[in-house]
């Protein structure tokens, strides 16, 4: 018995020590999580204003002092992560699985695929962020808006990807084979070939998270994201610019939890590529 | 080689014709009147009507599209619902300092990051090295308008090595012009740096493991040459490439460096058009931008042929 729980615990040391970026990018978008999760439980409400307290320091009663309405900065930075993790979430599975579709169909089907391939280097010309703009303005701005707008210009990307390992496994033995078999055409891609792309796509939908946090902070700092309304990364350092000489705090907080939740995404990604498949390179 | 560069060119067409499609449908499927959405919040019902009678908008779809797309082509790109101005004058005026940001940004760049990656890649392993990599991962992780206050906050605001925000054209002088640069081309060039680097030390550990660069040690070249002209030439296409992907991460970044910044350029124009809801310098900038896009990757298509004569054949 004692010999077992020896080799679980250098098995976890192992891993541990084989995959540092993993554990480390893991743990920290662990505790990310869970503060999000509980944010009602480890903070106050993130709307309530109190004047009296505006621009206030870091205190015991305010961890991370208040911003120019005299709300909590602590309180908002915690449920600001709700939306970021939100978003980065959302649009990877979005943008991954409409991506991984039309990047079947474009790799195993020729005569789809030059028209597709055309509409995606049109649309990856188009720079994202402003894309989005566009989308917001017409649209209005809604978290949904925004998870829609940033999702669109990833599609490329993950649909390039997909179609680049379906061209590699489409005429090996082991599809061949189950093809001369009669298998239909639905199954044989379900069944033969997406089971190749999945270790890549893993890898690309962490850096597709990483990015749409990024993109999602970018718009609501631009006043072209999430409705001001709600507590996000990106409007507290929005409304908190003018104060950056006396209030620093107002937009380091927000700012560097934006840093360290990209960045663990990050090392995730690059942790899981190097464990998942060595050769996949970075955001082709 | 000439037909080579031809066949690249007539390969913009496909994309900036897909670009077209796309835009133009952004407004036509958008629930709501196109009319209304470019006359903006507190248009009258008269200058809908005018808008609409002047695209065209109770025409067919093809034909607005044609009626558009020509236009487009022909370089009118609409007029400013807010001040009435033609969208391509706008953008011409504000394109002095947006240019200046993108070009002192990807200089700074190129110069750190190819710098960086080499050293790494030489040292591979060290502990310079592991500082580069930490570096790329730090620097793709923090976003621009982060990087930018932090900056601000301290080199502005507390040492007052530089000013805190704003623009001064060249004419009045190269010192003041890049003053105000240098902090808005370091924050924004943190990613660009990343990125480059990165692909720069992949690249080189590729290239040193060759064989020739044994060769070349072994008879005695010195070091600098031996990375420089040996080893960092033959890296060169990747990391070319990978400058083309990067100019989309630039374009965006501009955009929200401009407004971090105070830098009246073409990204203040669209943030400004947001909250105005003045949609054709929203439509009009995304169509120069995807444009600029397109040519800087087709001028590095083509610059690969003169750096690796072997990609003309292929």
């Amino acid at each position: 018995m004692a010999t077992d729980s020896m080799t679980v615990r250098s098995k976890v040391g192992d891993f541990i020590r084989r995959n540092p970026t993993i554990v480390v990018g893991a743990t920290l978008l662990a505790l990310i999580t869970l503060a999000a999760l509980f944010a009602p439980f480890i903070a106050r409400d993130p709307i309530a204003f109190e004047p009296i307290n505006r621009l206030r320091g870091p205190s015991a009663d305010f961890w991370l002092g208040t911003d120019s309405l005299g709300r909590d900065v602590y309180a908002r930075m915690i449920y600001g992560a709700r939306i970021s993790l939100l978003v980065g979430l959302l649009v990877a599975l979005i943008s991954i699985i409409s991506g991984a579709v039309i990047g079947l169909l474009a790799g195993y089907f020729s005569k789809v695929d030059a028209v597709v391939m055309r509409l995606m280097d049109g649309i990856m010309a188009i720079p994202s962020i402003l894309l989005a703009i566009a989308l917001v303005a017409l649209l209005g701005s809604s978290v949904k808006v925004v998870i829609i707008a940033i999702a669109i210009p990833e599609i490329p990307r993950v649909t390039r990807l997909v179609r680049a390992v379906v061209l590699s496994v489409r005429d090996l033995p082991f599809v061949e084979a189950a093809r001369s078999n009669g298998t239909r055409v639905t199954k044989l891609l379900r069944r033969h070939i997406l089971p190749s792309t999945v270790a890549p796509l893993i890898v690309q939908a962490t850096y597709i998270c990483a990015s749409a946090i990024l993109t999602e902070a970018g718009l609501s700092f631009l006043g072209a994201g999430t409705p001001p309304e709600f507590p996000t990364w990106g409007n507290m350092i929005a409304s908190s610019r003018l104060y950056l000489q006396i209030a620093p705090w107002t937009i380091f907080a927000p700012g560097i939890c934006l840093a360290l939740v990209v960045l663990a995404v990050n090392l995730l990604g690059d942790g899981l590529r190097d464990r998942l498949d060595p050769r996949i390179s970075r955001r082709m | 080689m000439l037909s080579y560069i031809l066949r690249r060119l007539l390969g913009v067409i496909p994309v900036m014709v897909v670009v077209g499609v796309f835009v133009f449908s952004l407004l036509h499927l958008a629930p709501g009147d196109p009319a209304a959405i470019i006359a903006g919040d507190n248009a009258t019902e008269a200058s809908i009507a005018r808008i609409r009678a002047s695209l065209g908008l109770d025409r067919p779809l093809l034909e607005q599209f044609g009626k558009w797309a020509w236009a487009t082509v022909q370089g009118d790109l609409g007029v400013s619902m807010f001040s009435n101005v033609p969208v391509t004058e706008l953008v011409q005026q504000r394109m002095g300092p947006t240019f200046s940001l993108a070009f002192t940004t990807m200089a700074v760049a190129v110069i750190i990051a190819v710098t960086l990656g080499v050293l790494a890649a030489w040292k591979a392993g060290s502990l310079l090295d592991r500082a580069v990599m930490g570096l790329a991962v730090t620097g793709f992780s923090v976003p621009v308008f982060v990087v930018g206050y932090i900056m601000v906050y301290f080199i502005a605001l507390q040492w007052r090595w530089l000013p805190v925000q704003g623009y001064t054209p060249m004419s009045e002088g190269l010192w003041p012009w890049l003053r105000h640069l240098i902090l808005p081309s370091f924050a924004l060039g943190l990613a660009y740096v990343a990125l480059i680097a990165r692909i720069t030390r992949a690249s080189m550990l590729e290239v040193l493991a060759e064989d020739y660069i044994r060769t070349a040690s072994a008879k005695g070249v010195a070091t600098m040459p031996m990375l420089l002209r040996h080893a960092l030439k033959n890296a060169a296409v990747p990391i070319i490439t990978v400058i083309g992907i990067g100019v989309a991460l630039l374009i965006s970044g501009v955009v929200i460096t401009e407004s971090v910044f105070n830098i009246p350029g073409i990204g203040r124009l669209v943030v400004d058009a947001i909250s105005r809801r003045d949609y054709p310098i929203i439509q009009g900038v995304m169509i120069i931008f995807a444009a600029i896009y397109v040519l800087i990757n087709l001028v590095i298509d083509i610059s690969y042929s003169f750096i690796d004569p072997r990609i003309r054949y292929s």
